[in-house]
């Protein structure tokens, strides 16, 4: 694809960026398990945890294709970093963003956007994962709030968030029209967060389960109004799905490169791997796929910055980005021979990562449920 | 070929399965997360006679046949393939390599430790220069009057860090390269012989890989296996053995990844019913079930054709290229399968995904296997 060259010169500067400050510490925080805050706060200086809101709301504002960019560069060098970022800007965010009142929005997208806090979405649950509609969470109005009971798990960021959206049904006799969304905070009674899952890879990215036991949620938390949350999680998801696509894009062309530089400097034989048809053929079917992979990912991100109806595209984008970023990770450590399986090379930690592309956000399985409904309609 | 199996490979099969659900299933994880397995289990094996399966009695072995073996390598696979390819090197390498090409002397020195798992043993072969292309070793021998002097550097040792007794191939004869090559066996704690740190892997993380270095180590000529400068076929005469070996252990990762997945798939309920009733989910463990299927049989059939001495190098390269593959893809969709939980370490797909990775590796990636299937096809 051709883009402008604005877009190139911006994802030069997040090029270099990332290279120099992010791709450091990516070792380090997967061998640890450690949330990569000096990453984020990095970020944040750069503006870049409020890409998607405009700057009366402290964010910069910037396109989807810019925003793409961002995830897709620093997925590049470390996907822990990558789908922090990612589910910051499109999960934590957009919601407030996209259906938030004026008050609540002013209240909490600032300081979320400026990187004081970091925020999370809580939307699956032990019960409800693909089936997202299944949520059992429980939300009461009793006088001026909300008594919340339940759980979520696998959320990106848990214990190191601030700002909370989450789904819980208010309505138990209207199946997912009775779903609705809040707004928590950290440190409400009742609102306790569990242990860190001890996960695949992205072992950087914080993820933790969520407890509400008589939490009490005052009744302006709402976001938009009750029976909304199912919609309004659908639509947050077409947007996650594109960034999700982004950080497999990202990841894959991290595997991509490092396998180019691994075959021309590796001899065997008495001379560079590069030199071998097979694995010409090899890095020649990695890139194909890398680019129409990637050409998947900015449509979906240019219908969205136009407004259109992107919930077929997006679901396509994601699924066949995550799905070509695993084949390209793959390969990269068959490249790398004994030494792709070895923790000391970062493709090792690029299969890792990238397997959860498959899976977050909506399974691959899901995209296909999602793809197929559009196509019958 | 006969598709059955004999009453005692059946009974040997069984006792594999028993002892792995009893000893090795419990404490698989821990393995992984510690990334060891510690040294007791070792003699316990070896009181079960699973550190000298194909030894004859003589030299304290059980005398297992080919297949009895290979059974068993995939049932140990099952629950800890990182076991499996520490005991493949030690049983199918080692010891069948001393078995084989050792004087009398050499056998009754180390067969009996080995079988009775005093001494576990290492294989090395590849070098950091030296991976696909084995041919290429730098790593030298240099005979001077009793003793040979190594220098050099191996990598990827499996067992490195707990093996007692190493096979080391070196250049005995540089200048003649391939054709220089000599297997040395060597112990343990000689001075100039230096085990480095402990690899940190994707998978199998069990299994002890190590760097091996060397700087002027002296080792006693009569250490030399078999004759000089013909170690590279005997590095070639096992190949065969350790592929069937390491296709045996794809099959074992794939069999266990597909049994947890269905087991998962029959309780997991998602839009009111167990998701094994979707379709989606039906045909994902159907074409797991067959690549599964068709593996195990070329496995099989390669370890009959090696059972009774018929050349098998086309066909164990086969088993281990389709076996490991199809390992892989099967892995990938147990985990699939599971959703966010198979991300998670608590279910052992998450560990069957990244240890299947390294069996299209070792033993010779899968480029090296189509280079050999290649070669025979055009013969």
């Amino acid at each position: 694809m051709y883009l402008d060259k604005k877009y190139e010169d911006f994802r030069k500067k997040i090029r270099e960026f990332s290279e120099k400050e992010i791709e450091p510490a990516a070792h380090k925080i997967d061998e640890s398990a450690e949330f990569p805050y000096d990453n984020i706060k990095k970020i944040a200086e750069l503006g870049l945890l409020g890409m998607v809101v405009p700057p009366e709301y402290g964010g910069s504002g910037i396109d989807t294709l810019k925003y793409v960019l961002v995830v897709e560069e620093l997925s590049r060098v470390c996907g822990s970093t990558g789908i922090t970022v990612a589910a910051h800007n499109s999960l934590a965010i957009c919601p407030i963003f996209l259906f938030g009142n004026e008050e609540q929005k002013k209240k909490y997208i600032p300081p979320l956007a400026k990187g004081e806090k970091l925020g999370a979405f809580g939307l699956t649950e032990p019960e409800a994962g693909s089936d997202a509609g299944g949520t059992k969470t429980t939300a009461v109005l009793d006088g001026e709030n909300y008594v919340v009971n339940g759980s979520k798990c696998f959320i990106t960021s848990a214990s190191v968030a601030e700002t909370f959206v989450i789904t819980a049904v208010t309505d138990k006799t209207k199946g997912t029209k009775g779903i609705s969304s809040l707004i928590l905070e950290k440190g409400m009674k009742g609102f306790s967060v569990g242990k860190k899952e001890n996960k695949m890879g992205l072992r950087g990215s914080d993820t933790a389960t969520l407890h509400f036991e008589e939490l009490k949620v005052p009744k302006e938390n709402l976001l938009g109004k009750e029976g909304e949350g199912f919609k309004q999680f659908l639509i947050t998801l077409d947007g996650g799905r594109v960034s999700i696509g982004a950080m497999a894009l990202g990841i894959a062309q991290g595997a991509f490169d490092q396998a180019m530089k691994f075959s021309r400097t590796r001899i065997q034989f008495e001379k560079p791997l590069i030199e071998f048809q097979a694995i010409q053929f090899k890095l020649a079917d990695m890139a194909t796929q890398i680019e129409a992979a990637r050409h998947l990912i900015y449509h979906a991100a240019f219908l969205e910055d136009k407004g259109e109806k992107y919930v077929k595209e997006s679901a396509m984008a994601k699924l066949f980005a995550s799905e070509v970023a695993r084949y390209v990770c793959y390969q990269a450590i068959q490249i790398f021979g004994g030494y792709g399986y070895s923790r000391e090379y970062p493709v090792e930690r690029y299969l890792r990562d990238v397997k959860l592309c498959e899976i977050g956000e909506g399974t691959s399985e899901i995209q296909r449920l999602v793809i197929f409904r559009e196509l019958m309609r | 070929m006969d598709f059955e199996l004999s009453e005692d490979q059946k009974m040997i099969k069984e006792a594999a399965r028993e002892f792995a659900s009893e000893k090795l299933a419990p404490r698989a994880q821990e393995f992984d997360e510690k990334e060891e397995i510690p040294k007791e289990l070792y003699k316990e094996l070896a009181d079960l006679g699973y550190m000298g399966m194909l030894m004859p009695e003589e030299y304290g072995g059980s005398g297992l046949d080919f297949i009895s073996y290979i059974l068993v390598m995939e049932e140990f696979s099952k629950t800890c393939a990182a076991l499996e390819i520490s005991l493949s090197v030690h049983n199918s390498l080692i010891s069948d390599a001393i078995f084989k090409y050792g004087t009398e002397v050499q056998k009754k020195k180390y067969l009996p430790k080995l079988t009775r798992g005093e001494f576990i043993g290492a294989y090395s072969l590849t070098e950091p220069e030296a991976g696909t292309d084995a041919g290429s070793l730098k790593t030298t021998a240099i005979l001077k009057s009793d003793h040979y002097i190594i220098n050099g550097t191996k990598t990827f040792v499996t067992n490195g860090g707990i093996a007692d007794l190493f096979m080391l191939f070196t250049l005995t004869k540089p200048e003649a390269k391939s054709k220089g090559i000599s297997c040395l066996l060597v112990e343990k704690g000689l001075k100039g012989f230096n085990i480095g740190a402990k690899e940190k892997k994707m998978g199998i993380r069990g299994s002890d890989t190590r760097e091996l270095s060397f700087e002027d180590c002296q080792v006693p000529k009569e250490n030399i296996l078999g004759e000089e400068n013909k170690g590279f076929n005997i590095a070639l005469s096992l190949l065969d053995s350790g592929r069937i070996g390491v296709g045996a252990q794809s099959v074992g990762i794939a069999q266990s990844a597909l049994d947890e997945s269905l087991k998962y798939s029959k309780e997991r309920v998602q839009f009111g019913q167990p998701i094994c009733n979707f379709q989606a989910i039906q045909f994902k463990l159907a074409n797991m079930a067959t690549q599964i299927e068709a593996a195990r049989l070329l496995v099989y059939r390669a370890a009959w054709l090696r059972q009774n001495n018929v050349r098998c190098t086309k066909e164990a390269s086969m088993a281990k290229l389709f076996a490991s593959e199809i390992a892989n893809f099967v892995v990938n969709e147990a985990v699939q399968i599971h959703g966010g939980y198979g991300y998670m370490k608590e279910y052992a797909v998450e560990r069957y995904f990244r240890d299947a990775r390294v069996t299209e590796i070792y033993e010779g990636t899968s480029e090296a296997q189509r280079i050999v299937i290649s070669r025979n096809l055009l013969k």
